[in-house]
């Protein structure tokens, strides 16, 4: 087996078994802002102890372990095809030594052949940097969170949302309150301003690469991150929608420009199951450490 | 916390309301999508599976057939519920169920479904797979595999002490109903 074959199903075993140390921080957080005897407080108590076992046993966090994509920042040169090849090759490993379920179905057809390979499964993103590293990022996104994702189209007229960054919150906040519970909550949003329907999607989705407690460089939308963290926070959702006060652990956004015509924000949505991790390789494509 | 030991009396299960904690002991049967249609549309169970007083479950067990032909359960969280809206409130009155288990809550139809019938509706942690499947201490059988697959098939598991939360009782609430209103009157305030 090649050495970066053996790699990727390590990243893979580690994605799907193991929350990174940033979210599992937050989610003691959280626990410790519950009230006490409340269904909330009961609910992350399972979720924790739900944590520690799948670690321990080397098992999914959750059964649904959800869409395969791979982010890759590599030096120029490296060949793409074998390694992306090379995922695919990782990612049906995984699937029979159980880190994945058999969870990619056949859109026309209906069929599940259980390789959890086919098109747009897994997805490779790549993106040359002029360092010598390759860092390989991994997001296992589930469905339960993914389908409470949404865009919105400004001006929004039933929410009064215009097109300036108080429309932008306007929708942001109806999302959570739209999501509810649905999603898995103490839930995660990554949100992009403008870009099309496409990119939208795409950039708020590469939002869930940064870090829970990083800070975004950008005055403003720093400011609305905290304020949608917080604000949202207030509205007594809880986890799984029990009522409560975590609702989100973190808001990540960030923007790209748009054409005149059109305003897009793009809100995806991931569960407490939060499961993103990433390695940098050696020269040899071994596992040089850890990016979470 | 109550503990609910399958099959379940209408006294017991009208004693619940919403936002109870409850584990349950007993026996469940998993049905979704594929079960739900089938029996809406006038399937025939088989004799083995005795919902009256018993509790359905939607969930797509991860299952691994071990060397001796039994199964093993290794992940058993529970899937998103209000899939089932259209058909739950009469699966309920036609088989008696006392239970149903899932995610994120149904609508009206099935509340009043279990306010008619004596049923609640119980939610479990989403995600939570691992600590669900340490709750089933036994597959005990499994029905209509060849005709829905596995995650689709009706599996009886023998759980002990499996953790929910009551959040559609008997009585006509729904916490879902309750929070999301809650929430709404909250966020009105901060626009
Ligand atoms: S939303 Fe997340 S935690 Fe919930 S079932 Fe899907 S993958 Fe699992």
């Amino acid at each position: 087996m090649s050495a970066l074959l053996e790699s990727l199903i390590e990243l893979i075993r580690r994605t799907s078994a193991e929350l990174p140390d940033d979210v599992n921080a937050a989610l003691v957080r959280s626990l410790e802002q519950e009230k006490k005897g409340t269904i909330a407080e009961s609910a992350l108590k399972i979720i924790e102890r739900n944590i520690e076992l799948a670690k321990r046993k080397s098992q999914p966090l959750c059964q649904d372990t959800g869409s395969v994509i791979f982010y890759v920042e590599c030096p120029l040169g490296l060949d793409q095809i074998t390694f992306e090849e090379t995922a695919r090759e990782a990612v049906k490993q995984a699937t029979k030594r159980g880190y994945l379920r058999q969870n990619s179905v056949d859109s026309v057809t209906g069929k599940n052949d259980g390789t959890n390979t086919g098109p747009g499964a897994p997805v490779v993103h790549f993106h040359q940097h002029r360092s010598a590293e390759t860092h390989v990022r991994l997001i296992l996104k589930g469905g339960g969170c993914e389908n409470v994702g949404a865009q919105y189209s400004l001006p929004a007229e039933k929410l009064h949302a215009n097109r300036d960054l108080d429309g932008c919150r306007k929708v942001i906040l109806d999302a959570v309150l739209q999501a509810q519970g649905k999603g898995c909550g103490p839930g995660i949003l990554g949100v992009c301003i403008g870009g099309d329907r496409a990119t939208g999607y795409e950039f708020s989705k590469q939002q869930f690469l940064r870090k829970l407690g990083d800070r975004n460089p950008d005055a403003t939308l720093d400011a609305l991150e905290q304020d949608i963290l917080k604000t949202a926070n207030e509205l007594g959702i809880g986890p799984m929608g029990f009522g409560g006060k975590t609702t989100l652990l973190g808001v990540k956004i960030c923007a790209a420009n748009r054409v005149p015509a059109s305003f897009f924000v793009s809100v995806s949505y991931m569960c407490w199951a939060y499961r993103r991790q990433g390695l940098t390789l050696n020269s040899d494509s071994s596992i040089a450490g850890w990016l979470y | 916390m109550a503990t609910l030991t399958t099959p379940i009396s209408e006294a017991t299960i009208r004693a619940l309301k919403v936002g109870d904690e409850v584990h349950i002991t007993g026996t469940l049967y998993t049905g979704r999508d594929a079960v739900h249609k089938y029996l809406h549309e006038g399937g025939q169970l088989p004799p083995e599976v005795k919902l009256d007083g018993g509790i359905l479950y939607h969930c797509g067990p991860v299952m691994l057939k071990q060397d001796d032909g039994t199964w093993k359960c290794t992940a058993a969280g529970p899937t998103t519920s209000i899939r089932e809206e259209p058909y739950q409130a009469q699966v309920i009155g036609d088989f008696g169920l006392r239970g149903v288990i899932g995610k994120g809550g149904m609508g009206e139809k099935t509340l009043a479904g279990c306010k008619e019938h004596g049923c609640v509706y119980l939610h479990a942690i989403g995600g939570a797979a691992q600590v669900l499947a340490e709750c089933v201490t036994r597959v005990k059988g499994v029905y209509l595999l060849e005709e829905f697959g596995s995650p689709e098939a009706i599996w009886e598991l023998e759980v002990v002490n499996f953790p929910a939360v009551v959040t559609m009782d008997s009585h006509g609430n729904s916490l879902h109903r309750e929070v999301l209103a809650a929430s709404q009157a909250e966020l009105a305030k901060r626009l």
